[in-house]
């Protein structure tokens, strides 16, 4: 993975950038000694690393305005991160760089059940969202696998989704106001509670930005009064053609699930003896959610499984009890964490309408067999968005290349069948180099054209979702100005 | 006037052109642009629709009505319910799907399924240099490079002439029912409205209807499900005030259409205003206010005045956390008041120079979103 050379200027001003920091941030904020800098070398995309220049925690949005106005003004380039759980490289810093880590601001500012909103500090992980409303039988929707470690701030750099967003939707359908630092340190407040922000929909624009535009200091999230129940149905098949039938069948049908969760042979195995979940051992199982008054949800599961059944299911099961339903989600959930006991894997996640996942389920076994590397399959079938796993030993010389390789095929794939490169997890550096698969130049032109207004500079991330190539003239027209 | 026929000769159009235009789908959402109209109307068609995928893909010019005989030929709907101007504002012709993405017009329902910016997927549109730019995609889930989508739904046409749409769709529900609660004055309505919404019972529409007097909430859903919850917000709603129940499904979507299409202000004169704020916050704005007329939607958080012509609604509310577009008012009112609020500094340095990036030489609906008004 090919990164800029780091800027020598910026290098050569470390201790007047350090001294600098010093002043408007308390000592134990200012991490620069080698070391210990090499705590935020990488995020969950650990196959590259580099250790910052300077790591920095600051408290208050003030002190990330502060920490923003001066690297601004040293020409220094900043690479926000919320927990470093990124999979795409999200949060990779450059040898040149301050790591701006929003950790220490966790709280929770507002709770407003009449206006169902809460405003929080963008470090708060988003489980812990949850958490704070939960006794009043409120959540935070969008869940991602990793939402127990992963920031807000993350999840609006990214605009997350997770298993239950079919019915929910991802980030930024449940974010309603942030307050933006940006780069030059300037302050920005947009939207608030109310539904609709005025103006242009710069809201829409900053999630999902990747920490490009600006460094989320705050968030107002919608919360959800919780349903009374929810329960999921195991559906096993013996081929990947037959369940994506049944999952299309189930949406035409006008019954909504809150979740339809697909996994393969591989992954269903790997799971099983990670959570003893129950999952029957066949080529493709379906997990399909669905909610309401206890009445409802046996409304919905005989529709279901009627739907179901017409496919021929090798295994149909609905979730017995509390612990059971439990039990079927944590072997879900934990399907990154469980295969990556075994094996070394990457995690791809393009999207593609869902009438052609038996084509691209087909065409990536093939090319499992072309690369000689196995691929276990979960994802969120409901909206199309895959998570092939490739595997991999990365101690084997040229298995990564072989495994990255083979990534670009199928989310190539995913491209030509009229989906996307990435559904949840962002650009990062991981798909960077292949957005001109998705994208025409003029179509990336147009997305700069919003970085020019944010980052004039381009100090903000600059090294990523762009492919360096296109970003260039960019980046050395900084360079040149320092 | 311009009346390009395919989005290729709508580029060259805008190469070509020298003077600003005013862009127009159906005309029926009296925008006050000013310029050589550039009508829409012949970006036709329906290009690919896959119920299976919830997915439509339709040319801008499109006109609604066969955007939704399409979806309804397969029990399917736009869900975000989007508001017909027709009969408040006196205009006739077609609504565009153009006109709707541009505008963000979404109904009632915007509180429980979304706004029409929650539905878009994908945009291709024609930007002031005459390029032809494409952002998103047709796929649910899409997060690759920056999020044009949503900055063009709502932009109403300022940053570049949209040519196709993608769309997620929606089944249809097999039923509706709506509650209609007896109220004494618009904070109960609200605290009626927040009890419902707060509750687990998946309510699809929250109004509050003063020259009714009563708080009305939406149930959809299937049969079964719809008596059920029903008869639970019935139930939690009692201590409020008396409540009736309509279950007929005809009789509750004409309540329904009469609120998004603002039914109550059609043949009452005076200025409409449109006001998004925190739902507790409404009956205070409506109150500031002191209108000829009010409704209040989504759960207390949209309001709608209708005020003596030529009010400045704005300086009667004075500072206040949300924003108010004028929906209805003659042209010198719109160039007096401007038609949306005002930004903060910080924020209208970046919608401009946005502007000024998407549509350099100014060609598009000019100073329509930004007023000479300083905030």
């Amino acid at each position: 993975m090919e990164m800029p050379n780091p800027n020598p200027h910026v290098l050569a001003r470390k201790a007047r950038v350090v001294e600098r920091l010093l002043r408007v941030l308390p000592k134990d904020a200012v991490i620069s000694d080698v070391a210990e800098t090499r705590a935020y070398e990488c995020d969950a995309l650990t196959a590259y690393k580099c250790p910052p220049m300077v790591a920095v925690l600051p408290a208050t949005t003030a002190e990330v305005s502060d920490v923003l106005r001066i690297c601004h003004e040293e020409g220094v380039p900043v690479v926000p991160r919320g927990s470093g759980t990124s999979l795409a490289g999200g949060a990779l810093p450059t040898a040149d760089c301050v790591i701006l880590g929003v950790a220490r601001m966790n709280e929770v500012l507002e709770t407003d059940y009449d206006n169902r909103i809460v405003r929080v500090q963008s470090g708060r992980t988003n489980l812990s969202v949850t958490g704070a409303v939960e006794d009043n039988d409120f959540f935070y929707a969008p869940d991602p696998s990793s939402q127990l470690a992963c920031a807000i701030a993350g999840n609006v750099a990214m605009n997350s989704g997770g298993a239950h967003c079919l019915k929910y939707g991802v980030t930024t359908n449940n974010l309603l106001g942030v307050t933006l630092v940006q780069m030059d340190g300037t302050v920005v407040e947009i939207g608030g509670a109310h539904l609709d922000a005025g103006g242009l929909d710069l809201l829409g624009l900053i999630c999902g930005s990747e920490g490009q535009l600006g460094v989320v200091t705050e968030a107002t999230l919608r919360i959800l009064r919780k349903p009374e129940g929810a329960r999921p149905v195991l559906i096993g098949y013996d081929s990947n053609e037959v369940a994506g039938a049944c999952v299309s069948d189930i949406i035409r049908a006008g019954v909504l699930p809150v979740a339809i969760e697909f996994m393969d042979r591989l992954c269903i195995e790997t799971c099983e003896n990670f959570a003893g979940a129950g999952y029957p051992m066949c080529e493709a199982l379906l997990i399909v959610e669905v909610e309401g008054s206890p009445e409802e949800i046996d409304a919905q599961l005989a529709l279901i499984t009627d739907i179901a059944r017409r496919h021929n299911p090798v295994d149909l099961r609905e979730a017995r009890d509390a612990d059971e339903a439990g039990r079927i989600w944590l072997g879900r959930k934990s399907a990154f964490g469980a295969m990556g006991q075994i094996n070394d894997y990457m995690c791809l996640d393009g999207t593609i309408p869902v009438s052609a996942l038996p084509t691209v389920l087909r065409r990536i076994g093939e090319l499992s067999k072309e690369y000689g590397l196995d691929v276990a399959n979960v994802f969120h079938a409901g909206d199309g968005n895959m998570h092939p796993l490739i595997l991999f030993d990365a101690n084997k010389p040229g298995d990564l290349e072989t495994c990255e390789a083979m990534g670009a095929e199928i989310l190539k794939l995913c491209v030509e069948v009229g989906g996307c490169l990435t559904g949840e997890h962002g650009v990062g550096i991981e798909k960077r180099d292949l957005m001109l698969h998705q994208y025409s130049q003029v179509d990336l032109e147009a997305q700069m054209l919003v970085k020019d207004v944010f980052d004039q500079q381009w100090l903000l991330n600059p090294a990523k979702v762009f492919p360096l190539t296109v970003s260039q003239s960019r980046r050395t027209e900084v360079l040149a100005a320092q | 006037m311009k009346t390009p026929q395919s989005e290729a000769d709508l580029a060259d159009i805008i190469k070509g052109a020298n003077a600003p235009f005013a862009l127009r789908g159906g005309g029926t959402r009296g925008i006050p642009a000013h310029g050589t109209p550039l009508h829409l109307g012949s970006l036709t068609g329906v290009t690919l629709y896959e119920p299976g995928a919830l997915t439509l893909v339709a040319r801008t010019g499109t006109a609604m009505a066969e955007i939704e005989r399409v979806l309804a030929a397969e029990n399917q709907r736009l869900a975000f319910e989007p508001m017909d101007h027709r009969g408040l504002l006196g205009t006739d012709g077609e609504p565009t799907i153009g006109g709707v993405v541009a505008g963000n017009v979404s109904g009632p329902r915007r509180i429980q399924a979304g706004a029409c910016r929650d539905f878009l997927l994908g945009v291709r549109f024609v930007d002031g240099s005459g390029t032809v730019i494409k952002n998103g995609g047709r796929v649910m889930k899409n997060v690759t490079g920056y999020d044009l989508v949503k900055l063009m739904a709502g932009s109403w046409g300022t940053l570049g002439v949209l040519t196709e749409v993608s769309l997620k769709v929606l089944p249809t529900a097999e039923t509706e029912a709506t509650l209609s609660v007896q109220v004494p004055s618009a904070t109960d309505a609200v605290r009626v409205m927040s009890s419902a919404l707060g509750s687990p019972f998946d309510v699809t529409g929250a109004a509050y209807r003063p020259d009714q007097g009563d708080a009305v909430i939406r149930i959809e859903g299937f049969n079964d499900s719809v008596r059920y919850r029903t008869g639970k917000l019935k139930d939690l709603l009692g201590g409020f005030g008396r409540v009736d129940a309509n279950g007929d499904p005809e009789a509750s979507a004409q309540i329904w259409r009469d609120i998004r299409d603002v039914a109550a202000f059609h043949d009452a004169p005076g200025d409409v205003w449109r006001v998004s704020v925190k739902p507790t916050d409404g009956p205070d704005v409506m109150s500031r206010a002191d209108g000829e007329g009010a409704l209040m939607d989504w759960g207390g958080g949209l309001v709608w005045l209708r005020l003596l012509p030529g009010t400045d609604l704005r300086a009667r509310l004075g500072a206040f956390d949300g924003h108010a577009t004028l929906v209805r008012a003659n042209a010198d009112t719109h160039a007096r008041l401007g038609t949306f609020q005002p930004e903060p500094a910080a924020l209208r340095s970046l919608s401009r120079g946005l502007r000024e990036r998407f549509d350099p030489r100014g060609l598009f609906n000019p100073g329509l979103m930004e007023t000479a008004v300083e905030a």
